[in-house]
């Protein structure tokens, strides 16, 4: 780079011009990402769409943009609320849900994975990026390579320890495989108490703190902003995944909003599906995470950045 | 550590004395500064890595094994050998499963990779707005049986808007998830719409890392957008572009929701994936032991394409320096 102070100002010049101009390629360039946002987002508005219609009335109001129909028939359906005439009537197969259980299953599940993952990796995380001993390398960089392991390949044996202990169709057996670590959250914390720096932690050591004070009154004091990152896509991940619970979980009792859904989705007749419903259903697995998101996003949003890749 | 030596008398508690104490000694063995710590990082490490060997470590073992023998679930596992890599060899379905997920994942990352560079470079010339990037990363948060289920309406051949809208331009309607020819790419650009903000975001992010003078000095010598683009983003961007394809086409490989939700694996075998064959195999058919012989191949073939797209791109390289 071998510019002298008299061109650098040109550039600053040159750059502010064109960042003002109103250049045809600027407006198509716009034109194109806006539309980007709108393909992101509409399927999101044909999904409330739709749980808001009436399921009879979808076939004959294909291309409105508003609700077929208006009702709230299709939510009350799938949270158990609507008598089986009624949702007959809609064009529901009459069947009685419950979602509710399935939110609160799908709840207990991420909330138990997302507290006791955060809290394991974070004490690894302290042992990586802030204690020193001998092998530390080496088993940081055996956690690593367990990313390289396609899941489905743990997933087998996995599946018969938990048959083996009694697990299936319980929430521990759910839980337990990512209760403990997984590589990606020991990796996500280290790199970021790898960045405190020593001066905070000698403080400590003077004023005579111990390992276990320093990690719960320095490290993890100034490290919540990460955490609470790493916490929320821990919870999503866990809300989302349908393989492993689908496994898991076959009995009602225990399957989480994904698996119902899937289930929902397989019983749903070939003959009139009632969007209405599955819509409805979708929309109630996902507006949890919508409404996490709108309050926390900006972490997630600024952490893809930062830990660069997941 | 040279504080613990210097400040004993600050001390309030006989343990860091102790300490203390160790540490003024001359160190017991040279180059051993790596003990003191041993004991708490152990204590520290013990819940992730019992977690690690349980569910990670043994698994994976028990896998290979698995892999070699007749297990069936209920009854033991008896060594057979290499008879299952034998009968995956001669098992059409198996190739099958890898060719439907080949052109799964060629289309799904060609054209996820593609859009995504193109939303990173428009945000990188446009805005930095974060409601911006906040609505293309949504629906990489949201669930796959969501997503599944949200297109599988949209795309409903009788009353689905995207057919609606393809009636209203003149075009035929397609059954895209219901035709063995559309099912696979149909699939495939769902899980790009999915992943298309979030791939965007991190190519984005490599993309503050190409200094703002390089393209100024471009202008300066009056390169275009485009030439900039090619002469400058392109070229820089290779080891960050390496490692996100390397992450990406890894996750691409392990398609099963939106097919378990939608298809089925159907029509026939149309979109009878890998993963989904798998699992049909282990879970439907009980075959565990063939099912963990394809676990291991297709972890070996993830191992390969992984480290050949790794030398191919040069990610350990950069043109910065």
């Amino acid at each position: 780079m071998a510019i002298t102070e008299t061109p650098a100002l040109t550039v600053q010049r040159a750059v502010g011009a064109h960042r003002r101009r109103f250049t045809p390629g600027r407006v198509a360039a716009w034109v194109v990402l806006i539309l980007f946002v709108v393909v992101t987002l509409f399927p999101f508005y044909w999904m409330v769409r739709t749980a808001f219609s009436t399921t009879r009335s979808l076939s004959s109001h294909t291309s409105s943009l508003l609700p077929a129909d208006f009702t709230l028939g299709a939510i009350k359906r799938v949270l158990g609320l609507q008598a089986a005439t009624e949702s007959i009537a809609q064009g529901g197969s009459g069947a009685s849900m419950n979602f509710w259980l399935l939110l609160r299953n799908s709840l207990i599940v991420s909330t138990g994975v997302t507290v006791c993952q955060v809290v394991c990796c974070s004490l690894a995380a302290y042992a990586f990026a802030r204690l020193r001993w001998r092998g530390r390398n080496a088993v940081f960089f055996a956690f690593i390579t367990a990313l390289m392991i396609p899941p489905i390949f743990t997933m087998l044996p996995n599946f018969v320890l938990m048959k083996d202990l009694g697990l299936l169709n319980t929430f521990l057996g759910i839980m337990l495989p990512s209760m403990f670590m997984t590589p990606f959250s020991v990796f996500f914390l280290r790199q970021f108490f790898l960045g405190i720096s020593r001066e905070v932690e000698e403080a400590a050591i003077i004023d005579g703190a111990g390992h276990w004070r320093r990690f719960s009154r320095v490290v993890l004091p100034m490290s919540t902003a990460p955490i609470v990152t790493l916490a929320l896509l821990t919870f999503i991940s866990a809300w989302n995944d349908y393989m492993w619970p689908l496994l898991i979980a076959r009995d009602k009792s225990v399957q989480t909003l994904t698996v119902g859904l899937g289930i929902f989705q397989s019983q749903t007749p070939q003959t009139g599906p009632d969007w209405a419903g599955l819509m409805a259903g979708a929309l109630i697995a996902a507006v949890p995470i919508i409404a996490l998101y709108l309050l926390l996003g900006k972490r997630i949003i600024n952490s893809i950045g930062f830990s660069g890749i997941k | 550590m040279s504080a613990i030596a210097e400040a004993p008398a600050t001390r309030r508690d006989g343990r860091m004395t102790r300490q203390a104490r160790r540490a003024q000694k001359p160190p017991r063995g040279r180059g051993n500064p790596w003990r003191h710590d041993w004991r708490a990082a152990l204590l520290f490490i013990l819940p992730a890595s019992v977690g690690f060997l349980v569910f990670y470590v043994i698994p994976a073992i028990r896998g290979f094994w698995y892999s070699v023998t007749d297990y069936e679930f209920l009854g033991d596992a008896d060594f057979i050998g290499l008879d299952n890599y034998r009968q995956m060899v001669g098992d059409q379905l198996f190739w099958n499963a890898l060719l439907v997920t080949l052109e799964y994942v060629v289309i799904n990352i060609g054209v996820q990779t593609v859009v995504a560079l193109v939303i990173a470079v428009l945000m990188q010339r446009l805005t930095t707005n974060i409601v911006i990037r906040g609505v293309l990363l949504l629906p990489y948060l949201i669930a796959n049986v969501v997503v599944a289920l949200i297109w599988y309406w949209m795309a409903n051949k009788l009353i689905g808007i995207i057919n609606i809208g393809l009636e209203a331009i003149g075009l035929p309607a397609q059954a895209f998830f219901g035709s063995s020819f559309w099912s696979i790419p149909t699939i495939a650009l769902v899980n790009t719409w999915r992943h298309m903000g979030y791939t965007a975001l991190l190519i984005f992010a490599g993309l503050q890392t190409i200094p703002k003078q390089l393209y100024e000095a471009a202008a300066i010598d009056g390169a275009g957008e485009v030439k900039s683009f090619f002469r400058i983003t392109l070229p820089l961007l290779r080891p960050v572009l390496a490692l996100v394809l390397v992450v990406t086409v890894t996750g691409s490989f392990q398609i099963f929701d939106t097919v378990a939700v939608t298809t089925a694996g159907g029509p026939i075998n149309a979109t009878r994936v890998i993963y989904y064959y798998i699992f049909e195999l282990a879970f439907n058919r009980y075959h565990f032991g063939y099912a963990s012989a394809l676990t291991v191949a297709l972890f070996l073939i993830l191992a390969a394409l992984a480290w050949i797209q790794l030398k191919l791109m040069r990610a350990d390289q950069s043109d910065l320096d």
